[in-house]
């Protein structure tokens, strides 16, 4: 469950970016998760549940997905990419480091593995919103 | 937009002792053999050891350590599996020993998703297994890890030790801790690495001679810490824990 690890950063950026701004209390946690990385949704939110910290004690974390989406450095090509349907072994190792999807994967239209990805690839905080006790 | 994974590095590696990235200015200088040998050395002492082979798109220690059919476990993160009784990862786990072709961010990302997910726990010292070069892992374990310090591989080629100098450069005016330059592949004894690394002022720990039954040692560990090799890079070890 290697979605801990990634809420354990998740919770420990909210907590410092909410002390470096002086909020009191964090009201909402908003993070967004790629598809790239299959990350399970209710271990992630479960995850956050367990190591919330007192700063934000009820706040509400709201996860959302971003699908995949790839482009090709030879031809240009951009294409929609899960690795849902990928076999086992190949879409595990995706979870774990989205990077070895150059391993297994392939543009669609001209064959390279040089590709980009453009969205959708991890865990990434977009934004926590708090409250000043002095607001 | 904020990487969480940044913020854990620092408390994933927080038990590890000693951190040493065994680096070189340029390739095919003996790195990985270097770090491998120096990685089981430190344990043989009895120490708590880790390698990490950060070579993403040219990873050898596998073959050095003769890794087969091992997979980390994965609890609240990755716990590196005990090969040899080092703690070791390696991409390998996950390109399943495939090519990687992978570009320089997609280098740092894999890099950053690794350090921020692997559980070292307890550690004496990490081996870094380093890519050679001023390339992205250099910039990223000097960025990202307090601590880290630089064993650097060269052979007695000039060609060698003119990449290696950058690299020097680079790592003084960073202030990133040098423990010195290991002279590996030596045929011929020349003084002539001896006496550019004083220049440098960065300490020169010795010459490794060329040992020709090496090749025949990868992938069997007690043969490769029965060679000539092996015991040069034991007499590194006062050099490493002193400094």
């Amino acid at each position: 469950m290697h979605e801990w690890a990634l809420a354990e950063g998740v919770v420990q950026t909210a907590d410092r970016i909410a002390g470096e701004q002086g909020l009191d209390e964090i009201v909402e946690v908003t993070v967004k998760i790629g598809e790239l990385q299959q990350i399970e949704h209710e271990i992630l939110e479960f995850a956050l549940e367990q190591l919330r910290t007192p700063t934000m004690k009820n706040a509400k974390f709201t996860l959302e997905s971003v699908p995949g989406k790839l482009k090709c450095r030879v031809c240009d090509e951009e294409w929609r990419f899960s690795p849902k349907d990928m076999d086992e072994d190949a879409s595990e190792a995706i979870h774990f480091v989205p990077e070895v999807a150059h391993v297994y994967v392939r543009c669609p239209k001209c064959g390279s593995p040089d590709f980009q990805v453009l969205e959708g690839r991890g865990v990434i905080l977009t934004s926590i919103r708090g409250v000043k006790k002095d607001d | 937009m904020t990487d969480p994974r940044l913020e854990i590095i620092g408390r994933r590696l927080e038990k590890v002792g000693n951190i040493i990235a065994v680096s070189s200015g340029k390739g095919g200088v003996g790195k990985s053999m270097v770090a491998s040998a120096l990685a089981l050395s430190l344990k043989e002492k009895g120490h708590s050891v880790g390698l990490l082979d950060l070579d993403f798109t040219s990873p050898s220690t596998h073959v050095i350590l003769g890794v087969e059919g091992l997979l980390p476990e994965e609890e609240y993160g990755i716990i590196p599996p005990l090969v040899h009784g080092l703690r070791y990862m390696s991409i390998t786990f996950y390109s399943l020993d495939k090519p990687a072709p992978l570009r320089g961010a997609d280098v740092s990302d894999a890099i950053i998703e690794l350090l921020a997910i692997t559980r070292w726990e307890e550690l004496d010292y990490l081996i870094i297994d380093m890519p050679p070069g001023l390339g992205d892992a250099t910039l990223d374990m000097i960025r990202l890890i307090d601590g880290i310090r630089f064993l650097v591989v060269t052979t007695p080629s000039r060609v060698a030790y003119e990449t290696v100098r950058k690299l020097l450069t680079l790592l003084r005016r960073l202030n990133v801790p040098v423990v010195g330059v290991v002279e590996n592949m030596v045929m011929k004894p020349s003084g002539y690495i001896k006496k550019q690394a004083n220049e440098d002022d960065t300490a020169y720990l010795g010459a490794v001679d060329f040992d020709t039954e090496l090749e025949e040692t990868l992938g069997d560990v007690d043969r490769l810490s029965a060679t000539m090799f092996y015991r040069s890079i034991q007499r590194l070890l006062p050099d490493i824990k002193g400094s």
